[in-house]
C-alpha cells in the first residue's frame, strides 16, 4: 500500500510512516520521571512476573504517546488529533521493539477541515498487535 | 471464585465525582522534557524544544504534545476525599469515593477514548473534573476480570475543552 507523507493528499488505503522504538527501562523509566509513573510493574522484572507476565513491562501511556507522535509526524502543523481510542491487549514487554502503524480508513470533508479516519495500533516484532485503536484527525483548512 | 465483584456499594458510587484537580501553570520545561521522554532516545521535533521554532508554526507557538500530562508530581489544587490512599493501591478508586472496593491484586490500563479540543501551551492552567462512569465483568485468561471506566474532563483557564477521556482500568 502506498505511504501517504502529505495527510492533505493522502487516500483511504494509504499508511503512515511507522514510528519505531526499541522499549525497555532506559526508555520506561524517562517516561516514569515526566509522568510520574512509578508502578513495580514498570520497573521491576520480578514485580512483572509477580503479575502473570515474563519480564516487566511498559506503560500503556507510553503505547498511546507513541501513537500520538505517528500521527503528529505524519501531521506537523497541518492538522491535529481529534480523537483517538486505544485498548492495551498485550503487554510491551522489555526488550521488544514497538512499531506504531496506520493506515486511513476514510476522508470527508467538514466545515473545520478536511477530516480523516484511521485505524492505528502498536505491534511488536513479530507484527503482533499490542494497542490497536483508532483515530481522526482534521487538517486546518 | 465469586460471581461478581461489583457489590451494590460500588454500584451506588457510579456518577460520582472522584477527583478535582487545577494543575500549576504548564512550563515550556515541562513540554520540554515530555517531548524528550516520549521521543527518546530520538530527539523530539524542534517546535516542542525552541520556542522560536513554535512561533513560526501554524499553531501561532509552542504548543505541548496533545497527549502532556500538566498533573503528574503534584497539582496546585486536589479536592478529593481526606483519605490517605497510595496512587498503587487497586482499590484506589472505591476509597476515594468512600465506598469498599474488590480487594483484587492485580491492575493493568486497559484502554481509553479520547477527544481533544484546544491545545495545551505555556501558562494554561488546566482543571480535571474526573468521575466514575460505569463498571462490567468478563472471564479472562487469568480469572474474572474486572472493568471501571471513569470519566475525566479538563478545561483550561478560559473554560474551552481541552480533552475528554474515558478510561478503563481492568483489575483482577
Amino acid at each position: 500500500m502506498p505511504q501517504t507523507d502529505d495527510p492533505c493528499t493522502a487516500e483511504v488505503g494509504d499508511v503512515l510512516r511507522p514510528f519505531v522504538r526499541e522499549t525497555g527501562f532506559a526508555a520506561w523509566n524517562r517516561f516514569a520521571a515526566v509522568n510520574y509513573e512509578f508502578v513495580p510493574i514498570h520497573m521491576d522484572d520480578e514485580a512483572g512476573r509477580a503479575a502473570g507476565y515474563p519480564t516487566a513491562f511498559g506503560m500503556g501511556n507510553l503505547q498511546w504517546s507513541y501513537l500520538h507522535n505517528l500521527l503528529r509526524d505524519w501531521l506537523g502543523d497541518r492538522g491535529k488529533i481529534l480523537k483517538l481510542a486505544v485498548q492495551f491487549r498485550a503487554p510491551n514487554l522489555k526488550g521488544q521493539t514497538v512499531t506504531a502503524r496506520g493506515v486511513i480508513t476514510s476522508t470527508r470533508d467538514e466545515p473545520d477541515g478536511r477530516a480523516i479516519d484511521l485505524d492505528v495500533w502498536t505491534e511488536d516484532q513479530n507484527g503482533t498487535r499490542l494497542a490497536p485503536g483508532s483515530a481522526t484527525v482534521v487538517l486546518r483548512p | 471464585m465469586p460471581e461478581t465483584r461489583i457489590t451494590e456499594a460500588m454500584r451506588s458510587a457510579i456518577g460520582r465525582q472522584s477527583r478535582r484537580q487545577v494543575s500549576f501553570p504548564v512550563s515550556e520545561s515541562h513540554i520540554r522534557k515530555w517531548a524528550l521522554a516520549v521521543y527518546f532516545p530520538d530527539p523530539p521535533p524542534r517546535e516542542f524544544i525552541d520556542p522560536d521554532c513554535a512561533s513560526s508554526s501554524r499553531w501561532g507557538g509552542m504548543v505541548a504534545p496533545q497527549e502532556f500530562n500538566p498533573f503528574n508530581w503534584l497539582a496546585a489544587e486536589t479536592e478529593e476525599p481526606d483519605v490517605v490512599v497510595d496512587i498503587n493501591d487497586p482499590d484506589r478508586t472505591e476509597i476515594l469515593l468512600g465506598v469498599e472496593g474488590p480487594h483484587l491484586k492485580f491492575q493493568l490500563n486497559g484502554g481509553r477514548e479520547v477527544e481533544y479540543g484546544e491545545f495545551i501551551r505555556p501558562g494554561d492552567v488546566i482543571t480535571s473534573v474526573s468521575r466514575l462512569a460505569d463498571y462490567h465483568e468478563r472471564e479472562g485468561r487469568l480469572g474474572l476480570m474486572l472493568f471501571t471506566l471513569s470519566e475525566d474532563t479538563w478545561t483550561n483557564q478560559r473554560s474551552e475543552l481541552v480533552k475528554r477521556t474515558r478510561s478503563t482500568l481492568i483489575r483482577y
